[in-house]
């Protein structure tokens, strides 16, 4: 964890976002500044320690079919539909 | 000279409507004007209520109910059908809900009157407000100043008397924080008591919704009404509701208050340490048993934070990505570039710096070193706290190390900002309760908060300290200039 080398313009890639130079410049400083600043766990002896497993248990409930969104209200955000499906642009060729 | 009806408490106005000393309507149009003079300096809120709906609803409200009458603002992250939702950012620009969030449900059933969209930290990420598409809201009783982050502006409303009472949600200390500069109540229930349905996650394992009110006794009323389980919500908890305004029958005799050394650091502004102090020893005037404890970790909570929160919000933001709502690119070259340059137009500079930190601590041959070891020191941040709970009923802490701070202060190192919330972090990182509530002024005349921590389903505990204190003291009667 010491080493803070966070190559910004690869992340951001993976997160699937382009950035401008000047922002991926700021935000190499910033994001340098900030791991620097976590690395402090470093110090906590975990050795022994279980993580943490949320904060309740989860409570699922039956998978039985119930009432849900009809499809054109579920679909009434979409920015571009056509026959109550999503249009996006070409993804196999 | 009275108090204009726009500054009573829900209980009061509750009281009102069922003497019949007034009627909804009137409340709601003293309501709208008080908005119209008022949030022009504040801009507080996102969408303002409109005031046909407001009305309409006013008059057809059922005054039996528990909330019947009574005017509450969102924060824009919850949604209400067929309403705006943005969580002030320009990628949800132009979404409408297609659905009521749960608390949203309840409170309609509870006869309470909505009104407006607050404004908040884009997708709650912040702790002054500034971080929002439409603009920074100001601090009630300073303009110059932020209101706190990232409800800041279901707190000014509240503070700044432009709604009776408020939700907000509360990730790392977004209710409390802005609570304690604002000069209002805040509180954050544990982790599964009020059910996440309809709220936009920003970290699934720390969000919770929780009231903005002027009084403990309206955060008890409030708390009746949002909290319980919800098939919908697999974290929410399958436990009875209690009857919180019973808590505040009690006084303060016999309570056991703790004080965790760990929260009077350097660092914090003596007038906050002092303030905290004297509510310190007011309690124990009160009769209330002080008792010393010790909660070692709290030094790592920012930066657990830091690593879990971020790691959280790199996933749940990821449905952002101009297909199924919100805004589009224009002319994209691909499908890549479509979800690449959405994001890269839609999201602000602090939602982008967090998606990058928490995909990095996630990301193959860091999510050990980061992510791994962040959740090891989480449990024994929650562990603290068990153990400090058999030694006292609820705990004492100042809520934010200063008064709000001036607007553009901060901005520049988000580092800094993020110690903004260094008191608040470890209750969302344990799942613990806790209340923010007015317990001095600074001598410029902002608002210091007092925070008082429970246990896991210590809300009653926290409800009856919170209500004892503010029974005996001042502060919460002070009303700001604007």
């Amino acid at each position: 964890m010491a080493s803070p080398d966070i190559d910004v313009r690869y992340v951001a890639d993976l997160a699937r976002l382009n950035l401008s130079d000047a922002e991926a410049a700021t935000f190499q400083k910033q994001l340098s500044d900030i791991l620097g600043y976590v690395a402090q766990l470093e110090k906590v002896d975990v050795s022994s320690v279980a993580a943490f497993s949320g904060p309740v248990v989860n409570n699922l409930r039956p998978d039985v079919l119930g009432e849900s969104l009809p499809v054109e209200v579920a679909l009434s955000n979409a920015p571009q539909q056509e026959n109550n499906l999503i249009v996006v642009p070409k993804m196999i060729e | 000279m009275s108090s204009p009806l726009y500054t009573e408490s829900v209980a009061s106005l509750r009281r009102k409507l069922a003497a019949k000393e007034i009627t909804a309507v009137d409340v709601a149009d003293q309501l709208l004007a008080r908005i119209e003079q008022a949030d022009g300096k504040l801009n507080a809120y996102n969408f303002k209520p409109d005031a046909a709906k407001v009305r309409a609803a006013a008059q057809a409200a059922d005054l039996s109910k528990p909330l019947g009458g009574v005017p509450i603002a969102i924060k824009d992250v919850i949604n209400v059908q067929g309403d705006p939702c943005t969580c002030s950012s320009k990628i949800l620009q132009g979404y409408t809900a297609p659905y009521d969030a749960t608390v949203i449900k309840k409170l309609r059933e509870a006869g309470a009157v909505l009104v407006g969209r607050t404004n908040m930290d884009e997708f709650a990420m912040g702790s002054s407000t500034e971080n929002s598409s439409w603009g920074v809201t100001r601090n009630p009783w300073d303009t110059d100043r932020i209101p706190g982050g990232s409800s800041g502006g279901s707190a000014a409303v509240v503070g700044g008397h432009e709604a009776f009472a408020a939700l907000g949600s509360d990730t790392g200390g977004s209710i409390r924080q802005p609570a304690a500069l604002c000069g209002c109540v805040g509180l954050k229930p544990t982790y599964g008591r009020v059910s996440r349905y309809g709220l936009v996650a920003f970290a699934s394992s720390l969000d919770q919704i929780g009231p903005f009110t002027k009084t403990v006794e309206d955060a008890a009323l409030l708390m009746e009404v949002i909290s319980g389980h919800d098939p919908k919500d697999n974290t929410s908890v399958n436990r009875p509701v209690p009857k919180y305004t019973d808590a505040l029958k009690q006084d303060l005799r016999g309570m056991k208050l703790g004080v965790p050394k760990e929260y009077f650091i350097s660092g914090i502004d003596p007038e906050v340490e002092a303030a905290t102090k004297a509510a310190i020893e007011h309690f124990a005037k009160q009769g209330a048993e002080i008792v010393d404890i010790s909660l070692p970790h709290t030094e790592y909570a920012c930066a657990v934070y830091y690593i879990i929160a971020p790691a959280e919000a790199s996933a749940n933001l990821a449905r952002f990505e101009g297909v199924r709502y919100g805004n589009r690119v224009k002319n994209p070259k691909d499908i890549l570039d479509l979800y690449r340059s959405t994001r890269e137009q839609g999201f602000g500079p602090e939602v982008k710096r967090r998606i990058i930190l928490g995909t990095y601590v996630l990301s193959s041959g860091y999510y050990d070193a980061y992510y791994n070891r962040a959740q090891k020191v989480r449990q024994l941040i929650k562990r603290d706290f068990e153990q400090a709970f058999t030694k006292c009923d609820a705990i004492l802490t100042p809520t934010s190390p200063t008064a709000a701070f001036k607007v553009g202060e901060k901005t520049s190192d988000p580092l800094q900002m993020y110690l903004a919330d260094i008191f608040t972090i470890a209750v969302n990182l344990a799942g613990v309760c806790g209340i923010s509530i007015p317990c001095g002024f600074t001598k410029s005349k902002l608002p210091i908060g007092l925070q008082i921590i429970g246990a896991q389903w210590g809300e009653e505990n926290v409800l009856r300290a919170a209500h004892g204190y503010e029974q005996t003291t001042e502060w919460h009667k002070e009303l700001p200039g604007i």
